[in-house]
């Protein structure tokens, strides 16, 4: 195997310069110490060397990925890429060069390090994405369905084909506060763009009273002789209350009151 | 009476029933509909008590005729009541559906007059929510004993889920708690359901494009601690279940003193939360895990051990089967070492193809070494630097909850097992299991 060099590849940040970093890698026979995308915070004094994204270059890597190491290696890599590891780019690498040199097994590898820290990351984000499946609010406005979310790893790649079978005829939008980043859809379409500074607007009278509904429900379906917060805890980490409409500000204390001035949209939780 | 008092009167008298998961079957919408369900089933939220929200669980109506002993709904309460409209039950699911609240519907119901008009009121909101909203979200529907099996056949093809509630493990306690039910009416349809759902298998065969009964299944939920069964009691009733039923899961549910009636355990009683906790232990054991009632308790112990899990005290009281060697054990066998679970021993299989395992790797595939080291060997040999003593093996067998519980105890002493006070397992036993052979 080639030596670990004391060099940084700098990427575009893309699933195809990803794949240019590891053609790279062969081509110069060498390992980088760390691959960079425009978004890492750079206080490392290494030489670094800009590889650029060559859609000839990247379709060869990808195209040789499933015939070493099969659709499973595939899948997973893509899947990587998707998470918030720290350095994922270099583990990456690593993996799909294990991959190349000992083909489908490298998946069965649970006990290596590389494989072993890819496949905890892949599952971080497996369970976040699964996780907000159910988390995620829809608020309705004037017809169309808007949520925001606030995830570690990139998961509207994994949410879109659930929603898009949830509701195949409804128009919604799913706004990923952390990558600024929203996936929109409407009947049989979607994309994922990226969108800075979405608000969300205003309820109307309708929306709120669902909520109030759905707030009035959380709060009567416990039982209180089994009440355990730590327990929900562990299920429901905290970080995700704040874009659910259990806890949303406008929390009720009597029935159906006028909600005062103006009610902050699913946000800060009221506990 | 508005929607709002409604639902909160509803789903005060439904929220004891447990049954209350989304799982068991694979479906899309159809074109110009909503909905979809996933077989592993996905929860929405979780209420302060911990338990699982993924359904609008709530009753048609708590307005009921029939006066069971431990239920908030019995006739001889005196509580507000309420029905919904078929049609205001169908909006309400509907529109919590969107929002992505929810998964669907729990619909179960008090008796409304008679049996077949609650069943009737029932089949009313999910049709419409079937044909009008042309809803494919998930719907479990509580099978009214005593209704007519037209009915109930009715329900079965627009419901995902079908459950009866055993209730009470006995039918001596049944008809001392619930006058108006019988071990009939509750087995009857039990038994009705699942000939509707082996048929329906049959037809699907034939027509592919059959309707189901059912699709995922039928369920029950039985109280626990209200009345004097024993654990082993229980549990064989479970088994049973499973089998002669073919039931998907059996719900256990600590009972919540709702009434003083000196029938009952008096209104202070603290639900038994730990054995109900126990009871989904060893019905895990049950479905995943390969054991048989017999195993986990028996005639002579008829009680779960209140410090550690069914299955770490399985494996106390079989100590001539450990220790187990990692690198060799076929896969059943992995799946009874305590610390490793189904996707452990899944891990284990998969890895050691690619090159022996050794302590480290374990930790890395997700073994929980505190308690498995124990019982296994890494290439013939046991983990390094492992202090086998009593107390240790102990201490890593028990959760910390239990572990303070044991401390605090009367007469807690190291040196001295008086935790497993089952004869089964003498002191040499566990001299033996935890000094010598490891
Ligand atoms: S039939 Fe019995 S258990 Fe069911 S609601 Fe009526 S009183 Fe309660």
């Amino acid at each position: 195997m080639p030596d670990r060099s004391n060099l940084i590849y700098c990427y575009d940040g893309s699933f195809d310069g990803l794949l240019c970093c590891v053609f790279e890698s062969y081509e110069k026979r060498e390992i980088p110490a760390d691959i960079f995308s425009p978004d890492t915070e750079q206080t490392v004094l290494l030489p670094q060397r800009e590889i650029v994204t060559d859609p000839k270059k990247s379709a060869r890597v990808l195209a040789s990925i499933p015939g070493k190491m099969g659709n499973d290696a595939l899948d997973f890599v893509r899947h990587a890429y998707l998470t918030c590891l720290p350095r994922k780019e270099l583990f990456i690498l690593l993996f799909l060069r294990m991959g190349f040199s000992c083909g489908p097994r490298v998946m069965n590898m649970l006990a290596d390090d590389v494989v072993n820290t890819l496949f905890k990351a892949v599952k971080h984000l497996t369970n976040e994405a699964h996780l907000l499946k159910g988390f995620l609010r829809f608020s309705v406005f004037d017809g169309a369905l808007a949520a925001e979310i606030e995830p570690k790893n990139l998961v509207l790649p994994l949410l879109a084909p659930h929603f898009r079978e949830r509701y195949p005829e409804e128009r919604f939008l799913i706004y990923d506060r952390t990558h600024s980043m929203a996936l929109i859809y409407q009947p049989y379409r979607s994309k994922i763009i990226s969108a800075d500074d979405f608000r969300m607007p205003e309820p109307d009278e309708e929306e709120r009273s669902f909520r109030e509904f759905w707030r009035l429900f959380y709060s009567t379906i416990e039982v209180q002789g089994r009440h355990n917060p730590k327990c929900r805890m562990s299920h429901m980490p905290k970080r995700y209350w704040s874009c659910m409409t259990e806890f949303g500000a406008e929390r009720s204390t009597g029935k159906k009151q006028e909600l005062p001035g103006g009610p902050k949209l699913l946000n800060g939780s009221g506990l | 009476m508005d929607v709002f008092d409604k639902l909160k009167i509803l789903t005060d008298a439904a929220k004891y029933d447990v049954a209350c998961t989304s799982s068991g079957v694979d479906k899309k919408a159809s074109r110009g509909g909503i909905g979809n369900a996933t077989a592993c089933g996905i929860c929405h939220s979780f209420a302060a008590d911990g338990r699982c929200i993924s359904l609008l669980k709530v009753l048609m109506t708590n307005a009921c005729t029939y006066d069971c002993q431990y239920c908030v709904n019995r006739r001889s309460n005196d509580t507000p009541r309420a029905a919904f409209t078929p049609r205001e039950l169908a909006e309400l699911t509907i529109n919590f559906y969107r929002r992505n609240y929810i998964e669907g519907l729990f619909l179960s119901s008090g008796i409304q007059r008679n049996p077949d008009y609650t069943c009737e009121q029932m089949i009313e909101a999910l049709r419409i929510l079937r044909e009008e909203y042309r809803f494919s979200g998930y719907i479990h529907a509580k099978a009214i004993p005593g209704a007519d099996s037209v009915l109930i056949s009715r329900l079965g093809m627009l419901a995902d889920r079908m459950s009866v509630n055993i209730e009470l493990p006995s039918q001596s306690s049944l008809k001392l708690l619930a006058p108006d039910k019988s071990k009939h009416s509750i087995l009857a349809p039990m038994g009705y359901i699942q000939n509707r759902i082996q048929e329906n298998t049959t037809d699907l065969v034939r027509y592919r494009h059959a309707p189901r009964f059912a699709p995922a299944g039928q369920s029950t939920q039985m109280i626990v601690g209200a009345t004097p069964e024993t654990d082993f009691q229980i549990l064989n009733l479970t088994e049973g279940l499973y089998k002669k039923y073919k039931l998907k899961r059996v719900f256990f549910s600590a009972y919540m003193p709702v009434s003083d009636s000196a029938l009952l355990p008096s209104t202070d009683t603290k639900p038994p939360l730990l054995r109900e906790h126990r009871l989904y232990q060893a019905d895990w054991l049950l479905r995943f895990y390969g054991f048989s009632a017999n195993e986990i308790l028996d005639a002579g112990h008829q009680s779960f051990n209140p410090y550690i899990d069914p299955k770490c005290n399985w494996a106390l009281n079989h100590m001539e089967r450990f220790p187990m060697e990692i690198n060799r054990a076929p896969y059943a066998e992995l799946l009874r070492v305590p610390g490793i679970g189904v996707t452990g021993a899944k891990r284990i299989v998969a890895a050691r193809r690619t090159g022996p395992l050794n302590f480290d790797g374990l930790k890395k595939l997700g073994v929980v070494l505190k308690r498995a080291q124990y019982f296994i060997t890494c290439g013939g040999k046991i983990a390094d630097g492992l202090k086998i003593t009593q107390d240790a093996a102990l201490r890593s067998l028990m959760s910390d909850t239990a572990l303070g519980m044991y401390q605090r105890g009367a007469g807690f002493e190291p040196e001295q097992l008086s935790l497993f006070e089952q004869p089964r397992l003498t002191q040499e036993d566990v001299r033996k299991c935890l000094t010598g052979q490891i």
